[in-house]
């Protein structure tokens, strides 16, 4: 995907210049800058209240108390931490929901079926398992056709199995769509293993910057790969252990 | 270090260091086998039975006199004898005509004023702090003041009834509104909502149940402030017919009469109910099945 096509205008998803959010005087996000090409998966990592959700929410619109400039894509679409689904709608109509004009039922069975979710398309969501529920809201966000995917930790509240599954649908189906994604998260494998580029959040702006150029699907036992997360947690302040230095 | 080792089974299995001595086994019995096979609904209405039964015994005995309380057959009977000549019917259609409208009223006029000060932040402030001060005056103690308004006329009574219901329906929607998970209100922002939107997909849906509340609640009082009403200067209805039987004193009558009432707060729990399993199909935790 990541493909140099940009020649004289880089063509860009997000465009974020002197971005300020502050709570009460104290400023959360503080003079930020960040570019996201088209068609990029870029990952942001941070320490808990470092600002990365804040940030989301800003690139989401559904924070509107900023200073800055902000560019973001008409077509965008948000998958949470929770599911977040509507419970007195059943999944389809769940996934159909905020679309313009009168969409077919077919169009969310598609996006249901991409997500591998099908079969439950009649269901309440709150008969669904976590799992289901998260590809559900995948599947809404999706239906949308965005081109900027914005996921916030969408894996942290799934089992441990679950996460796996879900990681490697989010990146077949951004291989799929090709639109850009901007993934917030605290698991720095996570990061490293879905991302084209990673951002580590601290203090308000983005203050490392690591580019992710190990080949796709990768591999997690791989020495590169460990070198990298281990690299990532180290800057979040977290040093690596004996074994994970030899 | 050494990993130690039970010894081999066959040598001198009591010195090894696991085994002091056997357990003490204890089965457990399934607790079907225990139980008693008397199936519940019948050891439910075995209670009220009994009851029944006493009350027969202690009224053929003379120990509970007529004028007291009714036997239950006589009362049985006279229900029948009100029901063949017409008069306990018309004075329930009375009665739930009365109830039917103020409840309507009730129902117009909690939810629309929940609507207005629940969704609207300058409605919240008009309506709210009023609605909130009268809802501490007690509705039956109106009466008075609704006869000289309104006469002694069906209007007054459904004045009442309307006003009963009102308060707990629109504190309850009123609850209801507020009370939606600003999480889905965000999530259906960001699905590109409007907020007319908003307010039919995630807030609204999301009311109902506490609305559904109100409704029970509503209901409940509903009958109570028939009872009162129908007290005062009625000439029809079963409170009429209960005022009646005091002045001859029928308490057999009378004990029809509540039954009555008990029937139709039955009849509208089960409305309720039947609404509920209808509306709020979508939540797991229903149980009313």
């Amino acid at each position: 995907m990541a493909t140099d096509v940009h020649r004289p205008v880089i063509p860009q998803a997000v465009h974020v210049e002197g971005l300020t959010r502050s709570f009460d005087g104290r400023a959360v996000i503080d003079d930020l800058r960040l570019d996201v090409r088209p068609g990029e998966f870029v990952a942001l990592l941070g320490r808990s209240g470092c600002g990365k959700s804040t940030l989301l929410r800003i690139l989401a619109g559904l924070d509107r108390d900023i200073e800055g400039t902000v560019l973001v894509p008409r077509r965008k679409a948000v998958a949470f931490q929770a599911p977040r689904l509507m419970p007195w709608k059943k999944v389809w109509r769940n996934v159909l929901l905020g679309l313009p004009g009168k969409p077919e039922r077919a169009v969310a069975e598609q996006a249901l079926d991409e997500v591998g979710l099908g079969h439950r398309t009649d269901a309440w969501p709150k008969t669904l398992s976590g799992g289901e529920a998260q590809r559900a809201s995948l599947a809404r966000a999706l239906v949308r056709e965005p081109d900027l995917l914005l996921l916030d930790e969408p894996f942290g509240a799934l089992d441990a199995l679950t996460r796996i599954k879900a990681q490697r649908l989010v990146g077949e189906l951004w291989q799929r769509r090709g639109c850009a994604v901007l993934l917030v998260t605290h698991d720095v494998e996570e990061a490293v293993l879905l991302a084209d580029r990673v951002l580590v959040m601290d203090r308000g702006v983005i203050a490392h910057e690591q580019r992710i150029d190990l080949d796709r699907p990768r591999d997690i036992t791989d020495p590169r790969f460990a070198a990298l997360r281990a690299g990532l947690l180290e800057r979040l302040g977290v040093e690596a252990t004996a074994a994970e230095a030899a | 270090m050494t990993i130690s080792h039970a010894p081999p089974a066959s040598k001198e299995p009591d010195i090894s260091p696991v085994s002091a001595s056997d357990p003490d086994l204890q089965p457990l019995v399934p607790t079907s086998s225990r139980r008693t096979r008397v199936p519940r609904w019948l050891r439910r209405t075995t209670g009220p039975v009994l009851l029944l039964a006493l009350w027969q015994l202690l009224s053929t005995t003379g120990a509970l006199p007529p004028d007291v309380l009714a036997s239950p057959g006589r009362i049985a009977r006279v229900a029948g004898d009100m029901v063949a000549d017409g008069s306990l019917p018309a004075a329930m259609g009375t009665s739930l005509q009365r109830v039917a409208g103020g409840v309507l009223l009730g129902l117009l006029v909690g939810t629309g004023l929940a609507l207005v000060s629940g969704l609207f932040r300058i409605g919240e402030d008009l309506v709210d702090a009023p609605v909130q001060m009268l809802r501490t005056v007690p509705f039956v103690g109106l009466i008075p003041l609704f006869i000289i308004w309104f006469g002694i006329g069906e209007a007054p009574k459904v004045a009442i009834i309307t006003l009963g219901v009102t308060f707990p329906l629109y504190l309850n929607v009123y609850a209801g509104i507020r009370g939606v998970d600003a999480q889905l209100i965000e999530a259906g922002e960001s699905l590109g909502l409007s907020r007319w939107g908003l307010v039919r997909h995630v807030v609204l849906p999301g009311a109902l149940p506490g609305a559904m509340t109100g409704l029970r609640y509503s209901l409940g009082i509903a009958w109570l402030a028939l009872v009162f009403a129908e007290q005062v200067n009625a000439d029809s209805g079963i409170g009429f017919l209960m005022v009646q039987a005091r002045d001859f004193l029928r308490t057999d009558v009378i004990v029809v009469c509540l039954v009555v009432y008990a029937f139709l707060g039955l009849l509208a729990d089960f409305i309720v109910r039947s609404l509920e399993k209808v509306l709020l199909q979508w939540r797991p935790t229903f149980t009313g099945r």
